[in-house]
């Protein structure tokens, strides 16, 4: 291997091995279990001052622990929050089972005695984009490998890849995955436990550096000096924290009939080796599956049924008049009902008094003082105060703190969209085909699927029984009536059909916004940070002008998504000219999907099955 | 190896049998439907035919010596007396007439199988269950005209209709016969067998060769969709040393022999083939060609296909065979390699010419204990590196060293039993080996004596870098004497509800850790999934090593009461093992074969031209399916 990649770079052997030592050092972790006690113990500290109750599922534990001694555990959990990072250590920790180790993004690594301190606790640290680096992606692989096969210790990672910036779950990234299944996959180890975590937070501690980061102001890097002004956040309260150690999965049961392992048997299984067409698709099936057992394990509180609510009022209304208390309080109560028939599992607390709910949803806001506020029995949404200024406030700045709130609002409010999106789709192809044709109508749910995949988590292949799913969810509600051809609307559903088509419309509106200025602007080719730049540009404009309602299209997240889901549909492509993505656009293409999204063209042309597709 | 034991005795057998050969014949006779007719080949004399039937094994009623629905001879077995200790009868082998005290124990503790709960077979053959045969009269007129013996006597088609599949014995032994050959010939030559397959071409009859009848693959089976007359041609009678050639070390034998026969012969004259399948005393010679067979001492001697220095075949084309006996040849695809492996599906494999070697001068037996089988895989795939293996090196896991140990005889004196103790108490003790981690490798040298002991040494040195400790003749020798009274055991379990076989494969070295888990893991996996109510036995052992990969054998058995239908499990169970060797990077047999039971994977293993490749060769050399015994393809 490695004479192999010397041949290729033309430095020597003896070069390529140092590099090889260079990149594992900057990798590896150092488990010392001096390090880790004292962690455990501030921890213990931190935690009891930030969280009013951290609950763990016992049984899942339980399960994990049994796991734990028959094949190697893979733990994955959800990515919202750098606590994410620390709690499972410390769980683990607590309750006496081998401390993972952990796969982070380099930039952890580069913080002052934190990176060595998350080192010494069984962090290992990669880089990013590796996709060219031959000899990082050899070195890693056979690290992980290395990790799974031997497996004294669970292996800890975010499928995810990343930090989810809008407390949605993130398309998963496969490269990890790839490395982690490989040793089933080439027969070095019987089975893997798949361990699905999610961790649900009632407040995340970064919410408004998100929401600003959004925006597009630039992520602070990662420094020891960033996390000790980060330490007043000490003196809030979060809430309590929920995390669910999902129900053990085996890779070896998963992957039955998806995968013919005979295909390694011809090349030595070191050598790294590109991955069959088969085998990608396996794992990002795999990978899908995972999130979305997170998400089904996720728990959400009343506070993001109540961000939904919040966030269908319009803005100007939330700002400037308040929403009637009263008014929250019955839609909320009536959506919880809705969630927990979608089969949600909410975190509702027992609350004491006369009014228990009301209780509880005073609580709620009381502690997201931050998002909004109670005042004379209405409800309006905080603005920043920006730092005192002598002149007065620009619309354009009164409007960025207006949509930091709106965006904080709508993270909270995407914990619960997973509970939703299937039917919400559903509703949609209703109300845009106006058809009441099945077929017509599975077609258009796969199209809604095919642009909005990676907004949303959907099962690839699995498009037919998330359609059923949705049939189902909305007749169970009494919201349609399904027959054999036939989905129509029924008049009792009208309020749960106009709040589940209101939830997506946000999503709508700004790909509709982003397609628009595809095509109408005059250049084919624009390298990436023009297009951010752009688009967001004409969002503001568009959002001042009062032609469009929703603050979210400010968000680079659905900017960066609607990119690759282009990319995905083969309308853009991506070239790498000079440091700079440059994307080329196909206008045509682009026009045909914002067509069919605005209804302009009937399901009937949607000429394709679900599965090909996809 | 078995029978060549002590001379006196041997002796004594031998007039037994004949005696019994006779009263088999006459009782023949009486019965009335006596089917045999006695005609031998014209080179024959009656007198050259009594003394020949003396030295040889195979008789051509096997009922006179061996059981219908079980492993070998009848007076050979296993079982539990009234002190319910474990006893092997007869006096064939080492371990005949001994006590096995440990075995009941063994037996009790790893299938929870108990002596109380007995599933015995049926006592005899029904001959009423037997379908009346199916005969082609033109053909049996003419076969009659060539005086060639046959029979169409229903326990003489039985025997022919089976191998030793688990499936195939648990019918037997449940008394289930199904499709059968509808009658059996003995050719007594090569000439008599050109004559039954143009016979056979000429009135369109189904040919199936049989050999020693050991198949493991489906290989005898009948298939069920066959409406023609089926003849099962036995080749037991010819089984003749032609001639030996010590100029050149070479043997022309015919194709029935069967390895002991073989073996005992040429030692006679001073030359051994060294070709020791485990089944040697009951396969023939043509069978090992037709299946690839491979022998416990390859390293020194060589597979069959080393062996083998010109074959004879009739084929329904004609008779096939190479111009000259060159040590090699470059003319060509070897055609040798059309006829090693046919199983049956091209001709029949008349006569061979082998390699022989002079005896070796001295023989010795040795194990070594490792700490754990990773070890012990690690100390092979160096043995084989150095290219120093001794004529077998066998690595069993750690189950087997149980099982092994388990069939320890009762020792006769106190001393040796102390002795026992105290080696148990510095391996376990002293070394710290886990003794449920620990195994074992058994070793066979052969040679000049000088070189025997130095060679011996260098082995032991290695090991020892691993790890491993000499154990002992003893225990080597043991571990070779298990392959030839496994079969038998079996019969044992299946009286107990316990059933079991053993599959086998091959592998790259870096890969013989993990195959060896996954599959032993799937075996279990899949018993549980499948209902099987008690945890199975599933152990495996390396036993051949190669400059590239290994030879892994798995054995596999359970206990199936509470199952309604067991072999129906036991099927999906193998089946499942052999996916997940396949996975592994394993191959779909070493030297089993594929018969009709790995049929199903054959065009993965060979691809789609080289599936096109043999049906082209079987198109031409026998477009009416004539050897129609549907394997391999």
């Amino acid at each position: 291997m490695a004479k192999e990649i010397a041949a290729e770079t033309g430095s020597s052997v003896e070069e390529v091995r140092e590099e090889a030592c260079e990149i594992l050092e900057e990798m590896s972790q150092n488990l010392q279990l001096k390090c880790i006690r004292l962690m455990g113990f501030t921890m213990t500290k931190v935690l009891k001052r930030l969280y009013s109750g951290i609950f763990v599922n016992m049984e899942g534990l339980n399960m994990l622990q049994q796991s734990i001694q028959e094949h190697p555990v893979i733990l994955m959990p959800n990515h919202r929050s750098y606590m994410d990072f620390l709690i499972i250590s410390y769980i683990m920790f607590t309750y006496d089972i081998p401390m993972p180790f952990i796969a982070a993004g380099i930039p952890l690594s580069g913080m002052k005695l934190v990176g060595e301190l998350l080192r010494r606790s069984g962090a290992f640290f990669i880089r990013r984009a590796i996709g060219s680096d031959k000899l990082y992606w050899a070195v890693l692989s056979e690290y992980v490998r290395t990790i799974v096969k031997t497996g004294i210790a669970p292996l800890e990672f975010y499928v995810e890849g990343l930090r989810s910036r809008t407390l949605k779950s993130v398309m998963p990234k496969l490269g990890m995955m790839h490395m982690v299944m490989e040793p089933f996959f080439k027969g070095e180890v019987y089975d893997i436990t798949l361990i699905p975590i999610s961790i649900s937070y009632d407040r995340v501690l970064e919410e408004s550096l998100l929401a600003h980061e959004l925006l597009g102001i630039p992520k602070l890097k990662e420094s020891t000096m960033a996390l000790l002004k980060a330490s007043k956040v000490l003196q809030e309260d979060y809430g309590s924290m929920h995390v669910n150690f999902g129900r053990p999965m085996s890779v070896r049961h998963l992957c039955e009939g998806k995968i013919n392992r005979c295909q390694y048997n011809l090349v030595p299984r070191d050598l790294p080796q590109k991955p069959s067409a088969e085998v990608q698709a396996c794992v990002s099936w795999l990978a899908n599956l995972m999130v979305r057992v997170q998400e089904e394990g996720s728990v959400m509180g009343p506070w993001a049924l109540m961000a939904c609510l919040l966030l269908q009022a319009p803005t100007i209304v939330l700002t400037e008049e308040g929403l009637p208390w009263q008014e929250l309080t019955d839609k909320t109560l009536w959506l919880r009902k809705l969630a927990l028939d979608f089969g949600a599992r909410l975190n509702w607390p027992s609350g004491q008094g006369q009014a228990p709910d009301t209780d509880v949803m005073s609580s709620t806001v009381a502690l997201h003082g931050s998002v909004v506020n109670r005042k004379a029995g209405r409800v309006f949404l905080v603005q920043e105060k920006e730092p005192v200024r002598n002149r007065p406030i620009s619309p354009e700045e009164e409007m960025i703190s207006t949509a930091a709130a709106v965006l904080m609002l709508a993270s909270y409010r995407n914990m619960s969209l997973h509970i939703f999106v299937r039917p919400a789709l559903l509703v949609t192809a209703l109300h845009i085909t106006k058809t009441t044709q099945k077929d017509e109508l599975l077609a258009f749910f796969c199209f809604l699927q095919d642009v909005f995949s990676n907004e949303f988590i959907f099962i690839p292949g699995n498009s037919s029984q998330d359609f059923e799913e949705a049939c189902f969810l909305l007749k169970k509600c009494g919201a349609v009536h399904v027959s054999e051809q036939e989905v129509t609307v029924s008049d009792a559903g009208l309020e749960v059909l106009s709040f589940l088509q209101a939830l997506l419309q946000p999503f709508i509106d700004s790909y509709q916004v982003i397609f628009r200025y595809l095509c109408e602007n005059e250049a084919h080719v624009y390298a990436e940070k023009q297009f951010l730049t752009a688009v967001r540009n004409l969002a503001t404009e568009l959002i001042l002008s009062g032609e469009l309602h929703t603050y979210e299209a400010l968000s680079s997240d659905t900017h960066k998504n609607v990119l690759s889901a282009l990319q995905r549909l083969d309308t853009v492509t991506k070239s790498r000219a000079s440091e700079q993505n440059e994307y080329t656009v196909n206008k045509a293409a682009v026009r045909r999907i914002d067509d069919v999204l605005s209804g302009k063209i009937p399901p009937q042309m949607l000429h394709t099955t679900p599965e090909a597709k996809l | 190896m078995a029978s060549n034991s002590s001379g006196g005795s041997d002796r004594q057998r031998v007039a037994q049998q004949r005696l019994r050969i006779i009263t088999g014949h006459l009782q023949g006779r009486e019965d009335g439907d006596s089917t045999i007719i006695a005609a031998e080949c014209k080179a024959e004399g009656s007198q050259t035919d009594v003394s020949r039937e003396e030295g040889k094994t195979v008789p051509r009623r096997r009922q006179e010596i061996m059981k219908w629905n079980g492993w070998g001879y009848s007076d050979t077995k296993f079982l539990f007396n009234k002190k319910g200790q474990a006893e092997f009868t007869g006096k064939r082998y080492r371990l005949s007439g001994m006590i096995i005290p440990a075995l009941k124990e063994w037996f009790e503790g790893t299938f929870g199988a108990s002596l109380q709960h007995k599933s015995p077979a049926a006592p005899v053959l029904n001959s009423g269950a037997v379908q009346p045969p199916t005969l082609n009269e033109a053909f049996l007129e003419e076969l009659k005209s060539t005086g060639i013996p046959f029979s169409h006597d229903a326990e003489d088609r039985v025997y022919r209709a089976h191998g030793h599949c688990l499936h195939e014995i648990f019918a037997l032994r449940e008394g289930k016969v199904g499709r059968v050959p509808d009658m059996v010939v003995w050719p007594n030559c090569h000439d008599d067998v050109v004559k039954i397959v143009e016979l056979a071409c000429k009135h369109d009859v189904c040919l199936i060769p049989y050999g020693g009848g050991t198949s493991v693959s489906s290989g005898l089976e009948c298939p069920t969709e066959e409406t023609r007359c089926i003849v099962s041609v036995d080749t037991s009678q010819m089984n003749r040393i032609l001639w030996i050639d010590e100029k050149n070390l070479t043997a022309h034998v015919e194709a029935g022999i069967v390895g002991q026969d073989l073996e005992r012969l040429l030692n006679e004259s001073g030359y051994c083939t060294g070709h020791e399948p485990d089944s040697m005393e009951f396969s023939s010679l043509g069978g090992w060609v037709a299946t690839r067979a491979s022998g416990m001492k390859k390293n020194i001697y060589g597979n069959i296909e080393d062996l083998v220095v010109h074959v004879k075949m009739v084929t329904p084309q004609g008779v096939i065979e190479k111009s000259c006996r060159g040590p090699r040849m470059s003319t060509g695809p070897d055609i040798h390699h059309f006829i090693m492996g046919s199983e049956g599906t091209l001709g029949m494999v008349t006569e061979v010419t082998m390699k022989i070697r002079p005896m070796p001068e001295y023989q010795k037996y040795g194990s070594v204990v490792f700490p754990n089988f990773e070890q012990g895989v690690a100390c092979l795939r160096e043995v084989a590196k150095q290219r120093c293996a001794p004529a077998s090196i066998r690595l069993m896991d750690n189950e087997q060293f149980k099982f092994g140990h388990a069939l320890k005889p009762q020792v006769s004196s106190m001393f040796t039993s102390f002795l026992d103790g105290l080696k148990k108490f510095y391996i376990t003790k002293f070394k710290g080996f886990d003794p449920d981690r620990l195994c074992v490798a058994t070793l066979l040298f052969e040679g000049g004596r000088e070189k025997v002991l130095q060679h011996e040494k260098q082995v032991y040195d290695i090991a020892a870098k691993f790890g491993g400790l000499a154990a002992g003749e003893d225990n080597g020798q043991r571990g070779y004497m298990l392959t030839f009274v496994i079969a038998y055991l079996r019969d044992l379990g299946m009286e107990y509800y316990v059933i079991g076989e053993s599959f086998e494969t091959s592998v790259p070295w870096d890969r013989v850790l993990d195959i060896c888990r996954n599959v032993k893991a799937r075996i279990i996996g899949e018993c549980k999934n499948k209902g099987v109510q008690f945890q199975p036995l599933s152990t495996c052992r390396v036993t051949q090593t190669y400059d590239t990969g290994a030879c892994v054998y798995f054995y596999f058995a359970f206990n199936y009461r509470g199952l309604s239908d067991p072999v129906h499990v036991y099927e999906q169970v193998e089946r499942a093992a052999r996916e997940e060797i396949l996975a592994n990077g394993g191959s779909l047999s070493h030297h089993h074969g594929v018969g009709k039971l790995r049929k199903e994977w054959m065009r993965e293993t060979v691809s789609n031209v080289g599936m096109g490749m043999l049906q082209s060769v079987k198109d031409y050399v026998d477009p009416k399916n004539i050897f129609g015994n549907r394997n391999l393809l």
